[in-house]
């Protein structure tokens, strides 16, 4: 347990200090919200129809932004063979580094998205609906993107490679995300189902997601 | 022969030189049988003549979600029993079922266009073969991507594992989203709704299609294996030309 925190706030503390992505995910989903209505027109009625599967997408693509950073600079300088030798399993060591990127990038992702709300013309009471469907919903596209993460390091490209893998596993995610967030906006259907599967879904990506990274890892870089 | 016989890849390609001609010409035959037999099936009352796309739309998008589950079952191979040859199955059958779902695409789109008036339509069952075809897309791109043949397929076998869970996830979040297509009439509980005038051809279809996976999947491991040899080869040869130099 020691060792989990040790290697989440070495993961932080990497993420923040220059050179660190942290704040990256942020700043690329503000411009992506703000470039979508030079695409669609000012008109607000429209923005505020659309406005949470713009944040969603945003948020989406934000996430992807950071994540062939999770174990490239690590591979790089050689602290990943120590962490695959070391005594913590390295399933965990592989969710501890997930959990740690999820803070770094996901959680400003959630702090801003009211405030991209605001522009969006997205109402007052549904900023919260939206940014509680992402605090639900952004672990799941954390972990798996984590198995792609894994997986380009492994073949020692990541970058493009990484999306084309990730993306339509997150379908689901999207899919149920927006979903939750219409549903508590304009209705009629039940907020309740799509937001307790998003949560099913981030949970069960927290459960396999490592699993499958670790053996990546473990497979590609013997 | 065991199994383990079959890691040999020059016995390998013994057993598939002496298969692989029966296979194709049972292939023909029966594509020959069922493709007569779905030209003079019934039209539809409705549809008319389109209906006869259905004999290579519903093989296919069967053999698209196969040509996953093959790989899957290579991916077991290849990481658990680390067999030689399940590492050259999953990547021979990435390209097939990619193109088995694409078949499965444009004619479901091709008849689209006199049924519902339009060639896309984001209805759920449209849009998962999509998202299947667009995994196949990453798997391949992920074979382009390594440099060594087996660290590449081990890679790959983990992102087919991946799938396999993910799909029916994907699947069901699909039908959830737009639920606008006819439910499924093949199979289901008490009995199938399509005619047996119609019935029969399909599933003769079907076995061809399967058939024709098989030997297209026999084929593209053999051509895979002699791949493999002439890299090898190259690479020897560089070596040989390296030392020589040096």
């Amino acid at each position: 347990m020691n060792a989990l925190l040790a290697l989440i706030k070495r993961d932080m503390r990497l993420a923040m200090r220059v050179g660190g992505g942290a704040m990256m995910g942020a700043l690329f989903f503000l411009i992506v919200v703000v470039m979508m209505p030079f695409a669609l027109g000012p008109d607000l009625n429209l923005l505020a129809r659309i406005g949470p599967a713009i944040l969603w997408l945003g948020a989406l693509l934000a996430s992807l932004l950071a994540l062939d950073r999770l174990f490239a600079t690590d591979h790089e300088d050689g602290s990943l063979d120590v962490l695959m030798m070391g005594p913590l399993p390295l399933e965990v060591a592989v969710a501890a580094k997930a959990i740690a990127h999820w803070l770094t990038t996901g959680l400003p992702l959630i702090v801003i998205s009211p405030v991209l709300g605001l522009m969006l013309n997205v109402e007052l009471r549904a900023m919260g609906v939206v940014a509680l469907t992402l605090l639900a919903g952004t672990p799941a596209l954390t972990f798996i993107g984590l198995v792609g993460a894994a997986l380009s390091v492994a073949l020692r490209r990541g970058g493009l490679l990484l999306a084309v893998l990730v993306l339509p596993l997150t379908i689901p995610v999207l899919i149920f995300g927006v979903a939750a967030a219409n549903a508590a906006i304009v209705g009629p259907a039940p907020f309740g189902p799509p937001f307790t599967i998003l949560c099913a879904l981030s949970l069960a990506s927290l459960v396999l997601g490592p699993v499958a990274a670790a053996a990546a890892l473990r497979h590609g870089l013997e | 022969m065991a199994v383990i016989d079959l890691a040999n890849p020059t016995r390998f390609l013994n057993l598939v030189n002496r298969v692989l001609p029966w296979l194709t010409a049972a292939t023909v035959l029966l594509f020959a049988f069922g493709l007569a037999r779905a030209m003079n099936a019934p039209d539809d009352y409705q549809q008319g003549a389109t209906v006869k796309i259905m004999f290579l739309h519903v093989p296919a998008a069967w053999l698209g979600m196969m040509g996953w589950g093959v790989m899957s079952a290579a991916a077991l191979g290849t990481l658990v029993w680390r067999h030689p040859l399940a590492d050259v199955a999953g990547k021979a059958a990435a390209p097939i079922g990619a193109a088995f779902t694409f078949i499965c695409l444009v004619t479901g789109s091709l008849w689209g266009r006199p049924t519902w008036g339009t060639y896309w339509v984001w209805d759920a069952r449209l849009t998962s073969m999509l998202v299947l075809f667009l995994l196949y897309l990453g798997v391949m791109a992920l074979y382009w991507t390594a440099e060594d043949p087996g660290r590449g397929s081990r890679a790959a076998a983990i992102l087919s594992l991946v799938g396999a869970v993910n799909l029916p996830i994907i699947k069901f979040s699909v039908d959830w989203w737009n639920t606008l297509h006819q439910p499924a009439s093949v199979f289901r509980m008490g009995g199938s709704t399509i005619d047996p005038s119609i019935l029969t051809p399909l599933l003769i279809m079907a076995v061809a299609f399967t058939l024709l996976f098989f030997t297209l999947h026999l084929a593209a491991m053999r051509n895979e294996i002699l791949r493999r040899r002439v890299r090898s080869m190259r690479l020897m040869q560089a070596q040989e030309l390296a030392e020589a130099g040096a």
